[in-house]
């Protein structure tokens, strides 16, 4: 079904327009990037190079240097790069201006604010990248990878994008497409061609091809948890009971990483997140409000506060006093834990040890496969001291092992956009009620309409399967024609 | 008979397009004169004696309920009536129909005789003659007619080339001239012109068949009419029979391919691949161990049956040896024998959706000519051919249909947007909208715009909103009707159902599988007695509402984007950023509007954006 999924953009292209082109807070350094036919006008309005050249009159892809006066006060801003790219050779295929600066977040913001004061649009998010879209200079799918590389933290996540761009992704989406297709053929044969000498399709192959299908998009979806991570962070939740170092090792773990901090007020009370970049993943501790004000706060109601922090997390670190023994509160806490994403670290290891863990925690009515013995917690269990700084590298790579291997499908097909998951979750959706379907028996152009709908979904990423690619498919499987 | 040789609208051919492009047009009001080669093939059937099929019969009754003719003489020849896919949904039922070849061409030579304001012709048509991009008359071998429109409907004429084996000889249809100065005439106007090829198989002479062997196919009782306006079929019924090849049909094939002008390389037409020939079939599925042949008869007084299936232009001895491997045709004798035609088509993307073709005023362009095959296709066209040429005379917006309003409309719109590479052919898989173009509410659909255009009368118009309306009140009675455990539990029991708790609406129970009308209507009869076409669409838009909504939703959708109108003559040149194969690909198919911008093969998503806001610009100023 086309399934004109063409996306409407209702914008002003026309304008010019600005953005600080680096992430807030990754450091001094960062750009102010204009594109538009004005680029050039509004730069020179504000930029005085050391030669006295005027932009206009300086050849394309060329960088000089020079200084951004406020014209207002002539007062000198930032000390500053200029880098000039005349259309169509470039990324928006329109003219392009960077302004290099390096007087940190300020003068960032100062020179954004002239060249605004000058004519320029403030730029939408990912408006560039938009452009060079629309200008026909990168795919949909390019598109919407490069907005990710804008928007990763970390090198790690770089390469995720990087990957995707490569068209990983891509591939498998256009696999899960084929079977789609050709399911879809399956189908329509047994509509359009009643009466030709063809075996009608039984119900159990088209459930298990279709149930192939749902486990290819399945797999693609859970993989994208790895790729909302490296996006969004991972999510992490310290918990423990008062005392036992969850603050000392929140702060030492921020001395070594600290990459960047953001404070944002919270719906309901204050919550406040610090970010840690550990090795190269990006870390979100959740709640810290409530690691570092726990002390007034009900044993019992912290508890389950912990317990309802974990649901949430993606990884939870439980935190343990070595030097005491074990608590009937840590006892509850382990017991609730997932071993695929907790990770038990026991601090103070610098003092005498007086923390043993029970066998009785390991006999959880645990049958087969999901028995959980003493080795499975020793696996997840690391030994620190965050007052003397050791046995924190240990904890990293737990960390990013845990994130890597947990429930992750680390090293399969990375998803980082949020609209590739929805549009496969549709898909999935879609799916599961052919399977449905199939299961009831009910008429072949119904379940037609489940498998078109699949076909769009992914057509919203990958572009459209038409009604001539099905029929290319029917002619060349089944004989048609009596 | 108009005595000058002055008309409206001239229609050139007299096969399934040229009749409902010269009906409508007369109906319309215009003087009219259809031209065809020889008045005794009006209304031929040339390929096999059958109308309708999957989608095919979705397109005869959007004709019906338009007001054209193909349906009502369908019902007159016809001489079995089956509906397809019975145990599916009614979304693809579908009716066929075989007709008596003889009769066809009978009843469809009276209606057009008895057509006021159409005179026929019979007169081979050399030029069509044109003044300053504008149509204004044809010479014919006899003489000069002038008209303001011009129809061609010309099917595989132009130009023909009939092939049997190594043999072939210039030919319209097996047995009669083909058309070659008007194909000349056409690209000398400037119409790009490509080449297709089809096939048909032998007839065999019906008493040297063994019957006895086959599977026999019969059609239903009492018979399903095609056209709505049908009171009763008349014909005697006759069955079909089926038969297969076998493995030494393929060895005789395969033996003799080298004669096959297929395979020998004479011919470069592409063939339809939902109807390839036997050569074909044998060739490229080798895994398959028999084929069916579909034996169906050619008529009531008809000594012949055609051999669906076989279709071939392997050489004479070598179709003998081929029919006579065939289990019940050991002794067959062909009376005919199969060949293979290639001819010219004009490429149907150079036509608006008016079917007017964009470089010359007034010409039109239906049928096969535009690179379609079947007589429903050509049916289809020629009947929005000829309302449009009446349209233009009356200046007057065209009649075009939405994708999602008719399979008439998906047609021409995947004609005149995409083009064809082969016999197009019509599938309900190419309809986006399946569910809700049902060949049981074609009249709901459009009979009200048939009679907009004057080709519906008043009686009929009234008749249909009256069932328009009984529909919509027994859908609102049952909607509100609930009905007690006590009174419907029997009910259910007897249907396998299980029984309901408390009083529930007759609708929830008519949404249940295994509950029919009847059942609901037994309990609670409705007010008044209601026809089997009511009582059919209740039941049809209460069982399939979930997904019948769906669709509508989606068609809601498309609609919107088929709303965005691009302009008469808007410049593609100069969008910043749509490359040039794009803008040549838009400059050739001049869409109407975003959404057929946005079907044209190649163009990206990336470029309607760049396009719509260009459309909007361009708007402004």
């Amino acid at each position: 079904m086309k399934q004109v999924h063409v996306k409407l953009f209702t914008m002003h292209i026309e304008d010019t327009i600005a953005a600080i082109s680096t992430p807030v807070g990754h450091s001094g350094i960062g750009i102010v990037r204009l594109s538009g036919k004005n680029a050039v006008k509004i730069a020179d309005g504000i930029f005085r190079s050391k030669g006295g050249t005027k932009l206009k009159h300086t050849p394309s892809h060329r960088i000089i240097f020079g200084r951004i006066v406020d014209p207002a006060n002539k007062e000198t801003v930032d000390e500053v790069l200029v880098s000039i790219m005349t259309a169509p050779n470039t990324y928006t295929r329109e003219d392009v201006i960077e302004i290099n600066c390096h007087g940190g977040a300020i003068s960032l913001q100062t020179v954004l604010e002239l060249v605004l004061k000058k004519g320029a649009r403030l730029a939408n998010p990912g408006e560039f990248t938009q452009r060079a879209f629309l200008n026909g200079r990168i795919d949909l799918a390019q598109a919407e990878a490069t907005l990710d590389i804008i928007n990763s933290l970390t090198k790690q996540s770089r390469k995720a994008a990087v990957e995707q761009l490569r068209g990983k992704l891509s591939a498998k989406m256009e696999a899960i497409r084929e079977k789609l297709t050709e399911l879809a053929a399956f189908v329509e044969t047994y509509i359009d061609f009643p009466e030709e000498d063809i075996e009608t399709p039984s119900l159990t192959d088209m459930k298990k091809r279709a149930l192939g299908i749902h486990q290819s998009l399945r797999k693609l979806i859970d993989s994208s948890r790895y790729g909302m991570i490296l996006r969004d962070g991972l999510k992490t939740t310290i918990i423990g009971r008062p005392n036992v170092g969850k603050s000392s090792l929140l702060n030492a773990l921020l001395e070594h990483d600290r990459a960047i901090v953001t404070e944002a007020p919270g719906t309901t009370r204050d919550v406040i997140e610090e970010y840690l970049n550990i090795r190269g993943l990006p870390v979100r501790i959740m709640d810290t409000a409530g690691i570092r004000n726990v002390k007034d706060i009900a044993e019992k109601e912290g508890i389950k506060r912990s317990i309802r922090a974990m649901k949430e997390a993606d990884l939870v670190l439980v935190i343990l006093d070595g030097s005491r023994a074990l608590h009937d509160t840590d006892m509850e806490l382990i017991k609730k834990s997932n071993s695929k994403n907790t990770i038990l670290v026991i601090n103070k290891a610098d003092l005498e040890q007086k923390l043993t863990i029970p066998e009785s925690i390991f006999t959880r009515p645990t049958k087969g496969k999901n028995k959980r013995g003493r080795e499975d917690v020793n696996k997840i269990t690391v030994k620190i001291s965050a007052a003397k700084g050791t046995g924190l590298d240990k904890l990293k790579d737990k960390i990013v092992e845990t994130a890597l291997t947990g429930q992750t499908g680390g090293g399969s097909s990375i998803i980082t956009n949020t609209r590739h998951v929805h549009a496969l979750e549709k898909a999935l959706l879609s799916v599961d009620s052919f399977i449905t379907g199939v299961m009831n028996k009910i008429s072949p152009e119904f379940l037609s309409v489940e498998l078109r709908e699949a076909l769009d979904a992914i057509g919203e990423i990958l572009g459209i399967t038409t009604p001539e690619d099905i029929l290319d498919r029917i002619f060349s499987n089944f004989c048609i024609g009596k | 008979m108009n005595i000058n040789n002055d008309y409206d609208i001239i229609v050139i051919g007299a096969g399934h397009a040229g009749c409902e492009a010269a009906l409508a047009a007369a109906r319309m009001g215009f003087s009219t004169a259809m031209f065809t080669m020889n008045i005794d093939t009006i209304g031929q059937m040339s390929c096999n004696p059958a109308i309708g099929g999957l989608a095919k019969s979705h397109l005869v009754k959007e004709i019906d309920a338009l007001g054209g003719e193909m349906a009502k003489i369908t019902d007159k020849a016809g001489i079995q009536f089956k509906i397809l896919n019975r145990s599916k949904g009614p979304a693809v039922w579908a009716t066929r129909v075989q007709a008596d070849r003889a009769l066809y061409r009978k009843f469809m030579r009276e209606a057009v005789e008895a057509q006021d304001g159409l005179d026929i012709r019979q007169e081979s048509v050399e030029e069509i003659l044109v003044q300053k991009g504008h149509v204004t008359g044809i010479k014919t071998t006899a003489a000069v007619y002038r008209a303001k429109i011009l129809i061609i409907a010309t099917g595989t004429f132009l130009k023909g080339l009939v092939h049997i084996g190594p043999e072939s000889c210039p030919s319209g249809r097996a047995g009669e001239p083909p058309s070659i100065n008007l194909s000349e005439s056409l690209g000398n106007l400037g119409l790009k012109i490509g080449r297709l090829k089809t096939g048909t198989p032998p007839r065999i002479v019906k008493n040297t068949i063994d019957f006895s062997v086959m599977e026999i196919q019969g059609g239903d009782m009492p018979p399903p009419a095609m056209s709505l306006f049908t009171k009763e079929i008349r014909n005697p019924q006759l069955p079909c029979f089926i038969t297969y090849t076998n493995e030494g049909t393929h060895k005789t094939i395969v033996d003799n391919l080298k004669y096959s002008p297929l395979y020998s390389g004479k011919i470069t037409g592409t063939g339809p691949r939902y109807c390839p020939s036997i050569e074909d079939k044998v060739v490229k599925f080798k895994d398959k161990l028999r084929h069916q042949v579909f034996l169906e008869p050619e008529g009531i007084d008809s000594d012949e049956y055609y051999a669906n299936g076989i279709s071939t232009s392997l050489p004479y001895e070598v179709q003998i040896k081929l029919v006579q491997s065939i289990r019940g045709l050991e002794n067959a004798v062909i009376s005919k024998p199969g060949y293979a035609i290639e001819y010219d088509f004009v490429f149907p993307t150079q036509l608006k959706p008016s079917l007017e073709s964009k470089l010359i005023q007034g010409l039109f362009l239906a049928g096969q000519i535009n690179g379609t095959s079947g007589y429903e296709e050509a049916a289809a066209q020629g009947l929005v051919a000829g309302i449009n040429a009446a349209l233009k005379l009356k200046n007057r917006d065209p009649f075009v249909l939405g994708r999602h309003e008719a399979y008439i409309g998906v047609l021409i719109d995947d004609l005149v947007t995409k083009g064809t590479k082969e016999p197009y052919r019509m599938f309900t898989s190419r309809a986006e909208y399946r569910l809700l173009l049902r060949q049981d509410n074609a009249d709901l659909r459009l009979m009200e715009k048939g009679y907009n255009l004057g080709l519906i009368d008043k009686r009929h118009l009234n008749a249909l909103l009256k069932k328009k309306s009984a529909i919509a009140s027994e859908l609102k009675r049952i909607r509100h009707t609930r009905i007690k455990p006590k009174i419907i539990n029997p009910v259910l029991k007897e249907v396998g159902g299980s029984p309901i708790k408390e009083d529930t609406t007759l609708y929830q129970l008519l949404k249940r599988p295994e509950v029919k009308y009847i059942n609901i209507a037994k309990a609670s009869p409705p007010g008044n007695g209601l026809s089997q076409e009511v009582i059919n669409q209740v039941e049809i838009q209460t069982k399939y509402k979930g997904y019948v909504k769906r669709q509508a939703e989606l068609a809601e959708k498309f609609k919107k984007i088929e709303e965005k109108i691009i302009p008469a003559g808007f410049i593609y040149r100069g969008i910043n950023g749509l490359s040039k194969e794009i803008v040549e690909k838009l400059e050739e198919v001049r869409p109407l509007n975003l959404g057929q911008a946005g079907r044209i093969p190649g163009v990206t998503p990336a470029a309607i954006s760049l396009l719509m806001i260009a459309v909007a610009r361009q708007g402004r100023k």
